[in-house]
């Protein structure tokens, strides 16, 4: 498809490098799935969904800084919803997320409430001014908040808070933050990787599945379209924590 | 069933179907991918001296009847690339590597770096300044270029031809007398989408190269143009996205094909066309051979 123009309708500030776009058309996402922004004269790159008509979105670089110069009222192109996103199985999820990774989570949840079925959530940050979401998760039922800090909740990363709770008491595990984090998660619950949905993050160039830009070793798979959400016992034997691919093809290594 | 292995400018090939260039070509393991879905060979993305990383977005516009890119190059350089090769190579099939280069001697320097099983000499990209058809549109230079990765390399040359052009069979002769095994036509017709909600051109490079369906018919034409006129073989690639495609393009001339845009739809396309062609040969009672350059035959 041609990009779709898209007005942002309202644009809310979640922590100070974090904001919430709003948009005017519904494009009816799974949360999980993600849409290529264009912003026009910059660059075009992907953002996830955190609810069915806003994205969420970390200023990280030039087309971020771009799309945080623009307020409600200021136009963008879209191609979306793409990817495959989480599936709802079973009846008490946990979701894990870290940072800006928590927004597809979230939305999920609130999917997963209004299908009657129990949440859990485990998120983490870096400090209290760098907490998003907390009062829309702690709606959808317990949840425990980690921070490097200790300024909110539990003290350290988001594997402490793995301590509190039970894997074994939950039919699926929903994950998504950074890879160093996400990484640390899988491997501290490898048993449970069969049933643990990561969404990942890789450097998508045409999002068709066609450029290989975004393919991971050893498999193969191919990001854009076979994820980003992808089971995590696929993940343990390969590049994921280890290295990634930059714009250039060539291997990054990847670091907390 | 009927064979449909193939001798194709100096290489044996379990298939006539193989990858195209640009098309999941930068990770050895999806090249090993394709391999093992059945493509016969798999040509890398476009390597070249040093590393790029391409033009900024979007690179990518699907429009109503194909594919318009301008990933711009993107490539590790081949220092960095030899790995990718080995890993691909475990697929079992010959790994061609697409090259670039600004001259006959960046050409060359990087055949004498890598080790693949035959390069494809890229002069035809359509959207990368100094690169690719900026060279490939002048027949002396086509020539000097093969000539000297010819000097460079010890495994067969394929010279992937522009279809932006007057005459493509001017640069198909200029790829032979340079002493090239085999000529691949068509790279991508240099293209262009515009969004009308504000005049902006969509492509982060404003010009790109289209693919797909809609340029099929030019593809089957500049096929049997070559074909029609060189000694050497010709590889016919450009929108094709089923077995009757495929056919229509060995009809035209082409000993083999290669297919890119319609990955889109996953790798079961390589078996996908295999069998079609099986099929199709054996209803026809004919080989493969017998099919190629039919429609110049029958003129």
């Amino acid at each position: 498809m041609k990009p779709l123009n898209s007005i942002i309708s309202d644009v809310r500030p979640e922590s100070p490098q974090i904001r919430t776009f709003r948009l005017d058309i519904d494009l009816d996402p799974a949360p999980g799935q993600y849409v290529m922004v264009w912003i026009r004269g910059v660059d075009e790159v992907p953002m996830s969904f955190s609810g069915p008509d806003t994205i969420t979105v970390q200023s990280v670089g030039e087309a971020t800084q771009s799309l945080f110069g623009m307020g409600a009222g200021s136009s963008i192109g879209l191609r979306g919803p793409l990817g495959n996103g989480f599936v709802l199985r079973g009846e008490r999820v946990l979701l894990i997320g870290g940072g800006v990774g928590t927004a597809p989570l979230v939305f999920l949840g609130e999917q997963a409430r209004g299908a009657g079925i129990e949440v859990t959530s485990l998120i983490g940050f870096r400090s209290a001014e760098d907490i998003i979401f907390k009062t829309r998760f702690e709606s959808l039922g317990d949840t425990v908040v980690t921070t490097d800090d200790g300024s909110v909740g539990t003290k350290g990363r988001v594997a402490e808070g793995l301590k509190e709770l039970d894997l074994g008491e939950f039919s699926q595990i929903y994950l998504c933050g950074p890879e160093p984090m996400m990484w640390d998660i899988i491997s501290r619950t490898k048993e449970h990787a069969g049933k643990t949905q990561a969404c990942i993050n890789r450097y998508f160039k045409c999002a068709i599945g066609v450029c290989g830009s975004c393919c991971i070793d050893p498999e193969g798979i191919r990001a854009c379209v076979e994820g980003p959400v992808i089971m995590a016992d696929r993940l343990l034997e390969g590049e994921f924590g280890r290295y990634r691919r930059g714009p250039t093809g060539g291997k990054q290594l990847c670091e907390g | 069933m009927p064979s449909l292995s193939v001798d194709v400018g100096g290489l044996l090939l379990h298939s006539p179907v193989m990858l195209a260039a640009g098309i999941l070509g930068t990770t050895g393991a999806s090249l090993r991918r394709a391999a093992q879905a059945g493509a016969g060979g798999v040509v890398t993305k476009s390597i070249g001296t040093v590393p790029r990383e391409g033009h900024s977005g979007p690179t990518v516009v699907q429009v109503e009847c194909g594919l318009l890119n301008a990933m711009g190059l993107p490539n590790p350089s081949y220092k960095d690339f030899q790995d990718e090769i080995e890993i691909a190579r475990q697929g079992g099939v010959p790994v061609i590597a697409s090259i670039f280069g600004s001259s006959a001697e960046e050409f060359a320097m990087i055949a004498r770096g890598l080790d693949a099983d035959a390069f494809e000499l890229n002069l035809s990209c359509p959207h990368a300044e100094k690169y690719g058809s900026e060279l490939g549109r002048y027949p002396d230079l086509v020539e000097s270029v093969t000539g000297a990765v010819k000097a460079a390399a010890n495994v067969p040359v394929w010279v992937k031809l522009t279809p932006n052009t007057a005459d493509i069979v001017e640069l198909g002769l200029a790829a032979q007398r340079g002493g090239a095994h085999a000529v691949v036509a068509i790279n991508t017709l240099k293209a262009m989408a515009i969004d009308i909600e504000t005049g902006y051109p969509i492509l982060g490079n404003k010009f790109g190269g289209l693919s797909g369906q809609a340029i099929k018919p030019v593809a089957v034409r500049c096929v049997y143009e070559l074909s029609s006129n060189l000694e050497i073989p010709v590889i016919g690639v450009g929108g094709i996205t089923s077995w009757e495609d495929a056919a229509e393009m060995i009809m035209a001339g082409a000993c083999a094909v290669q297919v890119g845009t319609v990955l889109q739809r996953g790798y079961g396309i390589f078996e996908e066309i295999a069998d079609g062609l099986s099929r199709y040969l054996e209803r026809k009672s004919i080989t493969l051979a017998q099919l190629r350059g039919m429609a110049g035959r029958r003129s």
